[in-house]
């Protein structure tokens, strides 16, 4: 056998495994110089000085009321008051899928537990009405329902995901309504807003822009001249746009190229913002079709499977799996992007902010609203990368030998 | 289109092949029998895995005629789907699907290009999987076999398609020593089935005991054909000698 080099090293050189105290922990890692005395001691100082600040501002100076005097906006706009319950429906929906997903994946009740209680808790601290309460608490023992009813039940995955996959027009149809129902009244896009329309115009933009994504890079590889050519202009074409022009194009050049479709402002903005993830999204892909090896396409096709089978089954799972972290990195700044949007005159959770902050009752309070609107952003994102990072965790097994 | 039956399930006539301007196959003639055990050695880059290639179309050839089965090979899509189905192949690199169990990498065929029901597919891989001597691994993925359980899942897959000719590409070629018994030994048992058995391969053990006629492959040509026993015993060309000689007291 060969002696590897770590074997062969003195134990002297070894790392200590504990500190014998902390104190000598601090000299020989603070202190152990004088300049890195010195050093720790400006660290501490700026840590200080930092912490101490935010804090006398977040607890005195801060006007926190902004906030719940304007919650209801900022989470869904001006949708009908009365007609609130539709996005309670929604939400209740995701949420007994969310919990579903949990169970089939595997995931630890702990775990679920740990996203969940500190919603629960929030909305018993933070001064809720008692409705907005009941409803929240409702969201909670859905993801418990659906938590407990489907764990460990992996067979039933193709159904969950075929449930999501008629999760997002039921969604959209209970946002829409119906044209002069007594019930369910149609909701114009305008009236869309806040946490919710965000929500939306995220959701729609990663389910067209994942299987729209997979087309272009399919089609960038096509050995048809004319399909890959088009896919290739298309792709670097808005590879090559900001997403802020190609929103503004989709605002003011569409309603002039075909004036007799008068497409709603919001659906505009879906299609811009599918367009330009698409583009991205084909490139991710098109990374992982090209990770897969030649003999991945000669076993399919030696054992007689076609072209589209051998996409379908052997490669594109395959493509698909190693450009997941990618592809979440897309989908989360496609949520973020969705921001823009209120350049186009769309009251989306931050174009809701802005105008809180230009009401002149809330002057000077930029710090409080965009600070909230920050902190619901990267709580959304901050969920979806760590869902990502479960997934990877569960395809380990699997990755290619 | 279908050639008048013969009992020759394979037919080459003057198969040509360029890689570029490397002229890698220059007209290979040969006809294979129904049943035959061929075994087809040379020194590397000599075209044998180029030519067991084309017989399923991997690699297309640019002149002369392949008829496997009584059906040509042609750029009709059909024609070579339907000999591909015949028609197993194992690879140097076992070319497992990652992504698929043990079970399902089987399956796969038989479920999709065959039809068969999901139930008497699993059926069929289970079997399969006792004859080459891994029922237990069915549940697991590829990257958790040895090099040799892989290949042998790679040849039960292929053997899954029920073919009725088996194709090897230097199976045993990227195995660990200690692995190639185990490989060599389900190709043994396999050959007493009555399969066409095409393989390219250096293990001379193998050839001397299963093969009914060896074909010498040296630029691009057959330079030799003859059963084990007169092959090694008798080479009638130079080159042969040369390469006996290398191969067998390295």
């Amino acid at each position: 056998m060969q002696t590897s080099p770590q074997g062969a090293l003195p134990p002297s050189t070894r790392p200590r495994l504990a500190p014998a105290s902390l104190g000598r922990w601090l000299k020989e890692n603070l202190f152990n110089t004088w300049y890195n005395s010195l050093l720790t001691l400006v660290s501490l100082w700026f840590v200080w000085v930092a912490i101490s600040s935010t804090a006398r501002w977040a607890f005195a100076t801060a006007r926190w009321e902004v906030i719940p005097a304007n919650l209801t906006p900022l989470l869904i706009g001006t949708y009908p008051r009365g007609q609130v319950w539709r996005i309670w429906t929604a939400l209740l929906t995701v949420a007994f899928l969310a919990g579903a997903t949990a169970g089939t994946a595997g995931g630890r009740g702990k775990r679920v537990a740990a996203w969940v209680a500190p919603l629960a808790l929030a909305s018993l601290l933070f001064p809720l009405r008692w409705p907005t309460r009941v409803m929240l608490g409702a969201a909670v023992a859905l993801v418990a329902g659906g938590y407990w009813l489907f764990r460990g039940k992996r067979r039933l995955w193709p159904w969950l995901a075929g449930a999501w996959f008629f999760s997002f027009p039921w969604i959209l149809f209970l946002m829409w309504g119906i044209e002069g129902s007594g019930a369910m009244p149609r909701v114009e896009t305008s009236a869309w807003g806040g946490l919710a329309l965000t929500l939306i115009l995220a959701m729609v933009g990663i389910a067209a822009s994942l299987p729209i994504g997979i087309l272009l890079a399919l089609g960038r590889r096509s050995s048809l001249p004319v399909i890959s050519w088009c896919s290739t202009a298309l792709i670097e074409l808005v590879r090559g746009t900001p997403l802020v022009t190609i929103l503004f194009m989709a605002h003011l050049m569409v309603p002039i190229f075909l004036p007799e479709l008068r497409i709603d402002k919001v659906v505009r903005a879906m299609i811009g913002l599918t367009i330009f993830t698409s583009a991205y999204m084909a490139e991710n892909v098109r990374g992982g079709l090209q990770g897969v090896p030649k003999g991945q396409y000669e076993a399919a096709m030696a054992l007689g499977m076609s072209g589209p089978l051998t996409m379908l089954l052997v490669i594109l799972p395959q493509a698909l799996r190693a450009v997941i972290p990618s592809i979440v990195g897309q989908f989360i700044s496609l949520f973020k992007d969705t921001s823009l949007v209120a350049i186009i005159g769309l009251l989306d959770l931050l174009g809701i902010a802005r105008s809180v902050i230009a009401n002149p009752r809330w002057l000077g309070l930029q710090a409080e609203v965009f600070l909230f609107a920050g902190l619901i952003y990267w709580l959304f994102s901050f969920t979806l990368s760590q869902s990502s990072r479960r997934i990877e965790r569960a395809l380990g097994l699997t990755k290619p030998s | 289109m279908n050639v008048s039956q013969s009992d020759d399930i394979i037919i080459c006539e003057d198969v040509h092949k360029w890689f570029g301007d490397f002229h890698v196959l220059k007209g290979i003639s040969v006809r294979i029998g129904r049943g035959e055990k061929v075994v087809i050695c040379g020194p590397s880059g000599s075209g044998k895995s180029t030519f067991i290639r084309t017989l399923n179309r991997l690699e297309h050839h640019q002149r002369g005629r392949i008829i496997v089965d009584g059906i040509e090979l042609t750029d009709d899509l059909k024609n070579i789907e339907a000999i591909r189905r015949e028609t197993g192949m194992v690879f140097q690199q076992f070319n497992l699907f990652p992504h698929l169990t043990v079970l399902q990498n089987i399956t796969l065929g038989p479920i999709w290009v065959r039809k068969m029901k999901k139930s008497e597919a699993a059926e069929l891989a289970m079997s399969l999987l006792e004859r080459v001597g891994i029922p237990e691994q069915a549940h697991k993925y590829p990257s958790q076999l040895s090099g040799g359980q892989q290949q042998r899942v790679a040849i039960a897959r292929a053997l899954a398609m029920q073919p009725k000719i088996m194709l090897f590409d230097e199976p045993t070629s990227a195995l660990d020593p200690e692995m190639i018994k185990e490989v060599l030994d389900v190709m043994r048992e396999l050959a007493q089935s009555g399969i066409t058995m095409l393989v390219v391969t250096h293990e001379m053990g193998f050839a001397r005991e299963v093969a009914d006629r060896i074909l010498f492959f040296d630029q691009g040509q057959i330079v030799e054909e003859a059963p084990p026993h007169e092959f090694f015993a008798a080479p009638k060309h130079e080159r042969t000698k040369l390469f006996l000689s290398q191969i067998l007291h390295h």
